[in-house]
């Protein structure tokens, strides 16, 4: 598993998770296991802006973006990609 | 678009009578105070009050501050002298200047504003993101010429935002109790059913009170219950807003997502358990939609629960009942 999946793991799970005998997989949902708030979202997006040096647009904060750990990490592949070719 | 249920206003308001003359013998006060910005709650509460007790053991208070969009007092001033009671006039700017709220405000306005200083006025707004199951805050500024700047805030931002925000409500729930302990009387606190049960409140701010007499009130009954109390029409005709940030904002934009006729309606139905289906015809909106809206009614439950939580305790202290 890639060394910025386990940040990212690593931030929600400090973060949101206070029972540490809460697991996470890359696939479940942060919305419907409701790990995540509004307030967490906006604390999960600053995260990845100043640890990953991207910009999230108010457009792309969506749930195929952002509602799993896979996504988050495919999300952050795209958006350095494109930072890396712009 | 739907209302709702007809209640009997001259009988509720006699059953909060009465209640309010019970609470407030059983917590050995003489009176209550109740801070009034001229909104409709506040309104509706002290004419409550009054009714519970009469004019003279009911202490109102105006208490200003330079971003309220509720003018300087007048409207209060109107309503105590409607209702005959004693009342006192105190701007808390000064307070709240001391207290830093006002330059922490500009210090995280200025990050998102580089220009923002004297003359703009700055309100925060809500969108809906991830699909709308989330809530984002967006700062909306406008500079002294009128043209208008928005950002979304960090999460740090967003807090500190808030966070010097509250300085105003927990510095007026401080002078409500400092004229209650003066003249032994009990606080009132003035939410609706709306801001009670989704939250809409600053703990140990305008969440603080002995009696909450309106908190199982739809907003529309609030309206209502102003009309057959026979409150000014410079009151019963405002439109309610947060009376908090310096540019003009409606409740629904920062915090309910819908106005409040629709907002009633969604959280009637929730406590009613009404399904979706009845909510999107009484809304004349689709069904995912009505669907969004109790989904959120519930989120913002979840989310808000510690602001209704008293302190607590690692273990029960015996001999010390909880609550009263």
């Amino acid at each position: 598993m890639s060394s910025r999946k386990e940040k990212v793991r690593g931030f929600i799970t400090s973060m949101f998770m206070a029972d540490a005998s809460m697991t996470l997989a890359e696939s479940d949902s942060l919305l419907q296991r409701q790990i995540v708030d509004s307030t967490g979202f906006l604390e999960l997006v600053s995260f990845l802006e100043s640890e990953f040096g991207i910009s999230v647009d108010y457009d792309e904060m969506l749930p195929e973006n952002l509602d799993t750990l896979a996504s988050i990490d495919a999300f952050l592949e795209r958006k350095l990609g494109q930072k890396g070719s712009g | 678009m739907q209302t709702l249920p007809p209640m009997d206003y001259a009988a509720e308001a006699d059953r909060i009578a009465e209640s309010l003359r019970a609470i407030t013998r059983r917590l050995h006060r003489r009176g209550l105070v109740v801070a009034m910005s001229g909104g409709i709650d506040s309104s509706v509460s002290a004419a409550l009050a009054v009714r519970a007790l009469g004019a003279d053991r009911v202490y109102g208070l105006l208490l200003p501050e330079r971003d309220s969009t509720l003018g300087d007092g007048s409207l209060g001033a109107l309503l105590a002298r409607h209702l005959g009671i004693r009342y006192e006039h105190q701007n808390i700017s000064p307070a709240l200047a001391a207290l830093g709220c006002y330059d922490s405000q500009q210090q995280v306005l200025r990050r998102s504003f580089p220009g923002y200083g004297e003359g703009w006025k700055f309100k925060l707004a809500i969108s809906s993101a991830m699909g709308g199951r989330v809530s984002v805050t967006r700062v909306v500024a406008e500079d002294p010429s009128g043209q208008r700047h928005e950002a979304r805030l960090a999460a740090e931002d967003y807090q500190q935002l808030v966070a010097a925000t509250n300085f105003k409500q927990r510095v007026r729930k401080t002078l409500e109790y400092y004229h209650a302990d003066r003249l032994n009387y009990a606080v009132v606190g003035t939410p609706n059913r709306l801001e009670y049960d989704q939250g809409f409140f600053v703990k140990l701010g305008d969440g603080a009170a002995d009696v909450k007499p309106i908190a199982h009130l739809y907003k529309t009954q609030v309206y209502e219950m102003a009309r057959f109390l026979g409150l000014p029409d410079a009151i019963t005709s405002t439109t309610p807003t947060t009376d908090t940030f310096s540019l003009a904002q409606g409740q629904d934009e920062f915090y309910f997502g819908l106005p409040y006729p629709q907002m009633d309606l969604v959280l009637w139905h929730v406590n009613e358990g009404r399904d979706a289906t009845a909510l999107a015809a009484a809304l004349g909106c689709d069904v995912a939609a009505a669907e969004a809206h109790m989904a959120a009614v519930h989120a913002k439950r979840r989310t808000t629960a510690n602001l209704h939580s008293p302190p607590l305790l690692v273990t029960e202290v015996p001999g010390i009942p909880v609550p009263l």
